[in-house]
């Protein structure tokens, strides 16, 4: 069912690199859990609403006021690279 | 300071740390020294914290030691949810319970072991190793939140947070041997805890007793306006709960828990809860909750998706692990791949491939739609019943390495537990037996939204009838 070409697809959209040796092994395991999930399949879910969270499906808003508690600093402590308070990552415009 | 100090409840060492009859700081003490005996041999916790108070003013918990699941976020200390992918980054803010904690004047004594990001039911995922069952060193203590579990259990600490998203503070209290709480969804502030399945995740008490429980839960239960998904119900005080009478409660029995593939011990164990809940005045009623069968392959569509939203965020940019390349793309994939485990990545592709185009409706969609059936289940027998009891897993604790090759065994394994989490109920695990391997068995009571006064309740009068939640594993006494 979940064949190598599949797992190549999805890795790509979830941006995770899956070694050759390992490609084989998650399909199977894959598709295992794939063919469990197919169960559903038994349900007549005609006319069924769905529900997303379990109690209120309304949108919470607030006002748009700043609030940021000056977190900045120990924020870009934990930054992989940083320069000038910026995180620098690998150049992506030409 | 007592020997004996380990063995008492974190609501009656409150107590005494306020009538001055204990010192804070050699409570905090003596707990560290079990510790550090103890804990090579269970590997619980992943940080342990040097002293510090907090000004809790007249709280009755004030001065009690609590330890606290690695993905809840502690201002200034490491959080890492026992991934490779986190494992140098450092909190920013206290998650919303933190505070409350810390308001409370309670210990906070360090972070525990878990499956990464919350992925798993032994404990067996995380980067640092697993955690062993304090009861039986070879088999596991349940997860995502074993190292809780396990710590309480063995008595580390008097009580813990640990975080449920389809059982994770249930299962666990289950092997081991202690209560696990799974507030109502909205319930508790999901503020600062690391997002696992948005529509799903409560962060939840671990106790050795429901005392303590409902005293955690005054403490940690509240609306919050960081996290929308509070509800603005007012918050009872649980503690008034704490009555052993439950005449006249009704006990739902759904036939659907009661199949083959349970222990036959597991079977006698909640039989005889059964019998010691209908001495205490309980009404027994049979009742079917029908798209049970269907709960785990519904949880393992929803889960997953959420949680291969949720991490998106970990791409080696702004924290975390980053794997270096000059390709912002190979930045990501290459990262991604070094930084999560094998579970992980598996609950991500899942959770991509039923989110992309084309599977969409037949996946997701379908999923949300058989919620919306399950949730209605439950609807439809609280018109009935007042409480749910059923165990809260077929059997008791599998050994290390046991289920880790077959991921669909390991999922089955919540069969029990995961309900709960989709309809959004309450829901608590308690000890109620021993196998005659002396593993831990647990029950599960499941209650209306917003009614942990019920299982409260119940827990406590089973609690005033029987002794398992006395027992202590004998790692616990060297």
């Amino acid at each position: 069912m979940v064949n190598k070409k599949i797992v190549d697809y999805v890795a790509a959209l979830a941006r995770i690199n899956v070694s050759e040796e390992e490609k084989e092994h998650l399909a199977g395991q894959l598709s295992d859990i794939l063919a469990y999930i197919d169960k559903l399949k038994e349900l007549n879910v005609d006319g069924v609403e769905t529900t997303r969270g379990a109690f209120s499906e309304e949108n919470i808003l607030r006002k748009d006021i700043v609030d940021d508690k000056k977190l900045s600093g120990s924020i870009m402590k934990n930054a992989p690279s940083q320069e000038e308070g910026c995180f620098k990552i690998p150049q992506v415009i030409e | 300071m007592s020997k004996d100090l380990f063995k008492l409840g974190a609501a009656d060492i409150g107590r005494a740390i306020k009538e001055s009859k204990l010192d804070r700081r050699e409570v905090f003490s003596s707990f560290c020294e079990r510790i550090d005996k103890i804990d090579k041999q269970l590997k619980s916790f992943v940080e342990v914290y040097d002293y510090f108070s907090y000004q809790g003013n007249d709280s009755s918990l004030q001065g009690v030691p609590i330890a606290v699941k690695d993905n809840i976020c502690l201002e200034a200390r490491r959080i890492t949810c026992a991934s490779r992918i986190l494992s140098s980054h450092i909190s920013v803010y206290d998650a919303t319970v933190i505070r409350r904690l810390k308001k409370e004047g309670l210990t906070i004594v360090g972070t525990t072991n878990m499956d990464e990001f919350a992925f798993g039911s032994s404990t067996e995922n995380s980067c640092y190793g697993p955690t062993k069952n304090p009861w039986d060193l070879e088999r596991v203590p349940g997860g995502s939140s074993g190292g809780s579990a396990a710590a309480v259990a063995a008595r580390l600490v008097p009580f813990a947070l640990g975080s449920d998203t389809g059982g994770s503070i249930r299962q666990p209290a289950s092997f081991c041997g202690v209560v696990g709480f799974k507030p109502t969804y909205g319930r508790v502030s999901r503020f600062g805890l690391v997002a696992f399945g948005s529509s799903l995740d409560q962060i939840g008490p671990i106790t050795t007793n429901f005392v303590d429980s409902a005293h955690l839960l005054n403490i940690i239960c509240g609306f919050d306006k960081y996290d929308s998904t509070t509800s603005k119900k007012k918050v009872p005080d649980f503690t008034k709960f704490l009555l052993p009478d439950i005449k006249g409660v009704k006990v739902g029995i759904p036939k659907e828990y009661y199949g083959k593939g349970i222990d036959p011990q597991v079977n006698s164990a909640i039989q005889e809860t059964i019998n010691i809940l209908k001495k205490e005045g309980a009404q027994i009623t049979a009742v079917s909750l029908p798209h049970t069968e269907y709960a785990v392959a519904t949880y393992y569509i929803i889960a997953p998706c959420e949680a291969s939203s949720n991490l998106q965020r970990f791409d080696g940019i702004k924290y975390g692990l980053r794997e270096p390349s000059s390709d912002l793309l190979e930045l990501y994939k290459k990262t991604r791949q070094e930084g999560f485990g094998d579970e992980a990545k598996r609950r991500i592709f899942i959770g991509t491939y039923s989110l992309s185009s084309g599977y969409y409706d037949a996946y997701y969609l379908r999923a949300l739609k058989v919620r919306t059936l399950i949730k209605k289940d439950f609807d439809d027998v609280f018109r009935k019943v007042d409480v749910i009891l059923t165990p809260t897993s077929p059997l008791a604790a599998f050994k290390l390495g046991e289920k880790t090759k077959d991921p669909l065994s390991m999922y089955l394994s919540d069969a029990f537990t995961i309900s709960a989490n989709l309809a959004g109920n309450c829901a608590v695990s308690f000890p109620c037996g021993f196998t005659k391997e002396n593993l831990p068995i647990g029950a599960q009571l499941i209650g209306r939204a917003f009614d942990e006064g019920a299982l409260i309740k119940m827990g406590f009068c089973y609690q005033q009838n029987s002794d398992y939640h006395k027992r202590i594993p004998p790692i616990a006494l060297q």
